[in-house]
């Protein structure tokens, strides 16, 4: 297991340098001068342009450049963006936004897809059933964009349950965001559950379970429960370094200072150095979330081995 | 589990002349979206103390469902008891509480499974799996308990017990694994066994070891044993008594002797004669024709009358006796023979008094 984590590691380094390298090139390919654009409408001297291009390796050819943003990498510069600020600042200040926000959609994918999937499927074709199965179906058919207006205007305005933007109410301010940003999962969540336990009931180690004489509560959560939620913790592990990513649209929306919106925002002024630090860290996320997945489910099941 | 005594020795019992098990008129039906299945339609028998009785028949004949029925692990829905009763011990299982039944699977009857790969569960190594029954049946610690597996994966003998305890089912070979079920199934040395096809997933040599040591189980603890196969070497081999079960129906019974050597049910002899000899080599096997009825829509009259070649309809039949439209009840046929055939004296040759 050991060698295996450690390969898996390794590994990731060649896919963080070709992820930072197409985010470069796609970032480069981009249209417009991100330097008149700097000036806004004011149009900056052709002097200090000319010095700010130069200073940025602006006139470079694209592999100089990428090859001038691996020497600072590897000294752990990330660069600065154009108004001299250093990329690990920006990070640093707009991670932390990020995380609470993942966390709190997580904690939701748990608590309310976890228990609503078990629900639905210890208790097949019943009528809460057929309530969780119209309402994921719901969920997952309404893109985020609009469930997130939805939400503000019907739990922010109009019932004034929840703040609509910004983070100046502590966990009250995820409570919002956190539930957008999860609703597909959460909904996924639900239904791997139910589907994955209505199945496992039907097993044959279920039927000896009850042969042997054991208590109900035993057969169903240590003999079926267990089983059948090997799928939905690795799914959930997985999702997190996805939330990370899908942060853009529910952080621009409900307005948090979180490395979503900045990417956003950092697209939209060509801030070339912002953009690639930040996407190569979901990148990163999205990795090293993955290998948590896969040594938990070694644990989680014996059949599993790695090495 | 008010006068049920599960701490009596089987053999005081068996010497009171309760059977263990007695099965009476027990109707099984599965109520689908596409109508109603019978399964089991009205199946008796019992079972006493170190006696084997085989259960024998084709899939679909309802033999699985009705040990299913006795150790009360039916799925409902769709599955229903729909008639008879089910004593063990002198007591009506089938109105007991469910905590009461629960507490009889186990110490009272227990039941070993036709793949035991896929009925042990794959993430609990075979120690713990094998320990639940005392843990749940007897309140024992953790401990104890993996103790108790080592012991009983010693008894049926499985090598280096005490190394393998906590290996996983996967990690078992076919034959290893049925051990490990039927130590689980022994664990409470419980009154009856039900095993349910125990050594059809297993070759042909670790068929025979699987099927010696229930032999030697049997004969040490003075368990009865139910055998339901569609092998009969099996049957022969081990079995006191057989019933052939057919379309949920018994359609024969007495002992392995007779019925193998003689039978009297068309279906028994069909059967008979569908199994290779090494006596009769170079003769052509005789399969019986047709396929096992739909049980949701089974045949009137006799349920086999259509692939029987001994079926007599209308004018041939005698008055009362249409093989089409008159259900053959199971009577004795001679002494110590039970068939549902109404002509069951001519497939065995003897004169109809």
């Amino acid at each position: 297991m050991g060698r295996y984590v450690a390969r898996r590691l390794l590994l990731t380094i060649p896919v963080l340098l070709g992820a930072s390298f197409l985010i470069f090139a796609m970032v480069y390919a981009l249209p417009g001068d991100p330097i008149r654009a700097l000036g806004g409408d004011r149009p900056l001297s052709p002097a200090v342009i000319a010095e700010l291009r130069e200073r940025f390796h602006l006139n470079d050819p694209l592999y100089v450049q990428y090859w001038e943003y691996l020497k600072g990498l590897f000294q752990g510069d990330l660069g600065t963006d154009f108004r001299g600020r250093p990329v690990l600042d920006t990070i640093e200040r707009t991670l932390p936004v990020t995380v609470k926000l993942a966390l709190a959609a997580v904690l939701f994918e748990i608590v309310i897809g976890l228990v609503a999937g078990v629900l639905a499927g210890i208790r097949r074709n019943s009528y809460f059933d057929n309530v969780v199965l119209v309402s994921t179906t719901l969920i997952v058919s309404i893109p985020i964009l609009v469930l997130a207006f939805f939400t503000q205007l019907l739990f922010g305005l109009k019932l004034g349950w929840f703040p609509i933007a910004g983070t100046n109410e502590g966990f009250y301010s995820y409570v919002l965001p956190g539930l957008v940003l999860a609703s597909g999962s959460l909904a996924y969540v639900a239904r791997l559950t139910r589907t994955s336990l209505a199945e496992n009931l039907r097993a044959d180690y279920v039927r000896t379970a009850r042969a042997k004489g054991l208590p109900n509560r035993t057969v169903v959560v240590r003999h079926t429960l267990r089983n059948s939620l090997i799928p939905v913790v690795t799914f959930i592990g997985a999702d997190i370094g996805a939330l990370l990513g899908g942060a853009i649209v529910t952080e621009t929306v409900f307005n948090l200072p979180g490395i979503g919106r900045e990417v956003f925002n950092s697209i939209r002024s060509q801030e070339g150095a912002v953009v690639v630090g930040i996407v190569t860290l979901m990148v990163f996320f999205f990795i090293f979330f993955n290998l948590v997945v896969d040594v938990l489910y070694a644990v989680l099941d014996p059949r599993i081995r790695y090495d | 589990m008010t006068n049920l005594d599960l701490t009596k020795p089987t053999a005081e019992l068996a010497a009171q002349g309760t059977p263990l098990l007695e099965v009476d008129d027990l109707r099984v039906e599965f109520r689908t979206r596409s109508g109603v299945v019978n399964a089991v339609n009205g199946v008796s028998y019992s079972l006493g103390a170190g006696e084997t009785l085989a259960i024998l028949g084709e899939s679909g004949s309802g033999k699985s469902v009705s040990a299913q029925a006795i150790m009360g692990i039916l799925e409902t829905p769709p599955a229903v008891i729909s008639g008879g009763g089910i004593w063990f011990q002198g007591r009506n299982v089938l109105e007991m509480s469910a905590e009461d039944q629960r507490k009889i699977r186990g110490p009272g009857i227990s039941m070993i499974f036709q793949d035991a790969l896929s009925s042990l569960n794959p993430v609990y190594s075979v120690g713990f799996q094998i320990g639940e029954m005392f843990r749940a049946h007897r309140g024992m610690s953790k401990k104890a308990a993996r103790a108790k597996a080592v012991e009983l994966m010693d008894r049926v003998r499985i090598p280096a017990a005490a190394r393998r305890v906590d290996d996983y089912p996967h990690q078992f070979s076919g034959g290893m694994r049925q051990r490990v079920m039927i130590a689980m199934a022994i664990a409470l040395d419980p009154r009856i066994l039900i095993a349910d096809e125990p050594t059809t997933a297993l070759d042909v040599t670790v068929q025979a070891q699987v099927m010696d040591l229930l032999k030697d189980l049997q004969q040490e603890t003075g368990m009865g044993l139910i055998l339901i196969t569609h092998d009969l070497g099996v049957v022969n081999e081990v079995a006191d008594n057989v019933a052939v079960m057919y379309a949920g129906e018994i359609v024969e019974r007495g002992t392995v002797d007779d019925v193998f050597s003689r039978p009297s049910h068309p279906y028994t002899d069909g059967l008979m004669s569908s199994v290779p000899q090494v006596e009769a080599k170079g003769g052509r096997l005789r399969p019986i024709a047709g396929q096992p009825p739909n049980l949701a829509a089974i045949p009137s009259g006799c349920p086999f009358h259509p692939r029987c070649s001994r079926r007599r309809l209308g004018a041939e039949a005698a008055p009362g006796r249409d093989c089409a439209t008159d259900v053959p009840p199971l009577r004795l046929v001679v002494p110590g023979r039970e068939a549902a055939c109404h002509y069951s004296e001519e497939v065995l040759g003897v004169a109809a008094e």
